[in-house]
């Protein structure tokens, strides 16, 4: 074990990939010299050359729609998109080109498109989003959320081996913040599989990415009044563990879910009318929403404070709800 | 970098020189006559009510097609579009495939998850086109780039019309290709007419071929009804691309001769323009060429269309009794399984 930042556990993970298998390469806007806005791939481009450590144009459309026809051909690709925000100048390419070419013409399309996601930095309105929901709505995509160093490197690993478009929501709060032990060799974590962050008997929240340490600290709150928390972390929203949310609602008959993406149609929607659909009689309260509010991301530090979900938003939520 | 307008192909020697025999020539006729032929009887199918959705063919860009597609090496790429069934025939896609394809059975190539020509064989190294176009330009682009990556002699071709290339993914994927000089082929299939607006509405530039210099490359004009000086220009272009030459912009002129799809009776276009384009109709130029130029007889002429018909109908027969899609298989594909990797692309 070693100790990683959640940013060196996925340069790890990346750099394990691309020794181990050739196929494996990065493209992205400043990811070969300058190593990657954040530096995921610092001193990728002298090891691994300037073919697989690509520079791009400015041209996110080109970036996913190349990795798509080298994907095609038999390569790995790693695409960066240099914030999250910018993906939306590749959406048209991977919901109408990448998701669907298995389904239509067979042809899979292996590719990872890394996105440094989410808010808490004045990045303001184009570089603070956490768009997968939008993504995890079109059939043929999976997205990954992870939270921890230990996920971020196996999930990646597992995320270049799988053979569908997969978007890699990295969060940049997390990145120099988050530091713990982490496996020095090569690992896989499956898509699909929940973590219980916090083991809890009374409150369940079902969450993921940098919500996950928001919901940790409120448990803290909790535990102070009694109340006992449990802390679902997804990991991955497509495919996401319905078993495991299920079970924990079960088990608790109270759930919270809470993202860092705005409320309306965000994922949290589909996970409370799962519950709804799939758990209702072992609940003993409304299942809460807890979610950034329908507007644009702000940049003022005070604006953007009242738009993510803080701890004590959800202590309150979570207090309400064991109050029910 | 002046565009350059190519000169139609003249004598038979000409053609030797380009590489093609006179097996080779009579091939290609074929080609064009099955091409025509599918897309004829398609229209058939189409009023009979046996294809769901709509019906788009290539009257009129058939040599442009059939003239690139015959360019390509075996193990070259491409992704060809709607106005380009010669390509798919060309490559060697089975014609009853193609109609199960158009009548959305299970034989087509997609299963009947997609229409019309929104299908490709991959192991004929086609990839299948969407309905955003330009949006295959950026992943022929992404194919040349592992061709240079692991430094193969390989090319790939990216199609695109004359409409499609007011689009964004269009100046992306050829400014990148040019950075990079990429082994790929851009071939615009410039018809004239988008739907129903023409190109003075859509572009600005004289020749859209004017536009590779622009993103650094040659741009070159052909007449896109003479099938033989389209594959004289394709395969310099194809081999410059496999020889590190980088990329070239093969803008291919013809008339759509039809509207976009079979409900468009294309009443915009101007009479006077189908009836001048109709003499250069690339599969009458092309046979005239061949009985003056090969001395195609009239036995051939007879035992080539006779054999054309026969496959066609045979075609038509077989596809019919490809069973409908099993409905309890929908959701099938909508994610790669490790096993779909084993293709001959992937690995």
């Amino acid at each position: 074990m070693a100790e990683m930042t959640y940013l060196q556990a996925i340069s790890d993970g990346l750099r394990m990939e691309m020794r181990r298998d050739e196929r494996v390469f990065v493209i992205g806007e400043d990811v070969g010299v300058y190593g990657g806005a954040f530096k995921v791939t610092l001193g990728f481009q002298e090891e691994f050359g300037p073919w697989r450590v690509i520079d791009s144009p400015l041209a996110e459309t080109a970036i996913v729609g190349a990795c798509t026809g080298a994907a095609i051909m038999g390569m790995r690709p790693v695409a960066e998109m240099q914030f999250a925000d910018f993906v939306s100048c590749a959406w048209d390419h991977l919901v109408t080109v990448a998701a669907k070419q298995r389904f239509r013409a067979g042809t899979p399309v292996p590719i990872v498109v890394r996105l440094p996601s989410g808010g808490g930095f004045s990045g303001g309105p184009f570089h603070s989003q956490n768009p997968e929901s939008s993504f995890a709505h079109i059939p043929g995509l999976k997205c990954v959320c992870p939270a921890t160093p230990e996920d971020a490197k196996g999930l990646l690993i597992t995320a270049i081996q799988d053979p569908n478009p997969v978007l890699f929501f990295e969060h940049k709060h997390l990145y120099r913040r988050i530091k713990s032990e982490v496996p020095e060799e090569r690992y896989t974590i499956p898509f699909g599989k929940a973590r219980t962050h916090l083991e809890g008997d009374d409150v369940s929240v079902i969450t993921w990415g940098a919500m996950v340490y928001t919901a940790g600290e409120a448990a803290k709150k909790l535990d102070e009044d009694g109340v006992s928390v449990e802390i679902i972390d997804l990991r991955t929203v497509m495919p996401w563990d319905r078993e495991a949310v299920l079970a924990s609602a079960r088990k608790t008959s109270k759930v919270l879910v809470l993202h860092e993406d705005t409320r309306t149609g965000g994922f949290g929607a589909e996970i409370a009318a799962t519950i709804a659909e799939e758990a209702f009689e072992d609940l003993d309260g409304p299942v809460k929403r807890i979610a950034a509010p329908d507007c644009p991301v702000p940049f003022s530090p005070v604006l953007e404070k009242a738009f993510i979900p803080q701890v004590d938003d959800v202590v309150a939520g979570l207090r309400e709800l064991a109050a029910y | 970098m002046a565009v350059r307008e190519a000169e139609p192909v003249g004598s038979l020697s000409e053609v030797k020189e380009a590489g093609l025999d006179r097996e080779d020539l009579l091939g290609i006729y074929r080609h064009l006559l099955v091409t025509r032929g599918i897309e004829e009887r398609g229209h058939i199918l189409y009023k009979q009510g046996k294809i769901p959705g709509s019906f788009y063919t290539g009257r009129g860009n058939e040599g442009a097609a059939v003239g690139v597609a015959t360019a390509m090496g075996p193990n070259d790429v491409g992704t060809p579009l709607h106005r380009d069934m010669g390509v798919h025939v060309t490559r060697g896609v089975d014609a009853w495939r193609i109609f199960a394809q158009y009548m959305g059975r299970e034989d087509g190539p997609t299963r009947g998850r997609d229409g019309n020509v929104h299908m490709a064989d991959s192991r004929l190294g086609m990839i299948a086109m969407v309905s955003h176009l330009p949006a295959m330009l950026p992943v022929a682009v992404g194919c040349a780039l592992a061709f240079r990556i692991r430094q193969e002699k390989r090319v790939a071709v990216g199609w695109f019309g004359e409409g499609a290339s007011a689009r964004g993914d269009a100046h992306e994927a050829m400014n990148f290709a040019g950075v990079r000089q990429l082994p790929v082929v851009f071939i615009c299939d410039n018809n004239q007419w988008a739907y129903s607006t023409p190109t003075h509405l859509g572009y600005a530039v004289e020749q859209l071929a004017d536009r590779a210099a622009a993103y650094g490359f040659e741009g070159v004009v052909v007449d896109g009804t003479d099938v033989l000086a389209v594959y004289r220009e394709a395969r310099s272009a194809i081999e410059k691309a496999r020889e590190g030459g980088g990329p070239t912009l093969l803008e291919c002129q013809t008339l759509r001769m039809e509207g976009h799809a079979v409900h468009d009776d294309a009443f915009y276009v101007p009479k006077e323009l189908f009836e001048e384009w109709a003499k250069r109709d690339p599969v009458e130029r092309f046979r005239t060429w061949l009985r003056e130029n090969a001395e195609l007889s009239g036995e051939e002429e007879d035992e080539i269309g006779g054999r054309v018909k026969k496959l066609l109908n045979d075609a038509l027969a077989r596809a019919d009794e490809s069973p409908q899609p099993d409905p309890s298989t929908l959701l099938e594909g909508v994610y790669a399984t490790p096993e779909d990797l084993d293709t001959p692309h992937h690995k």
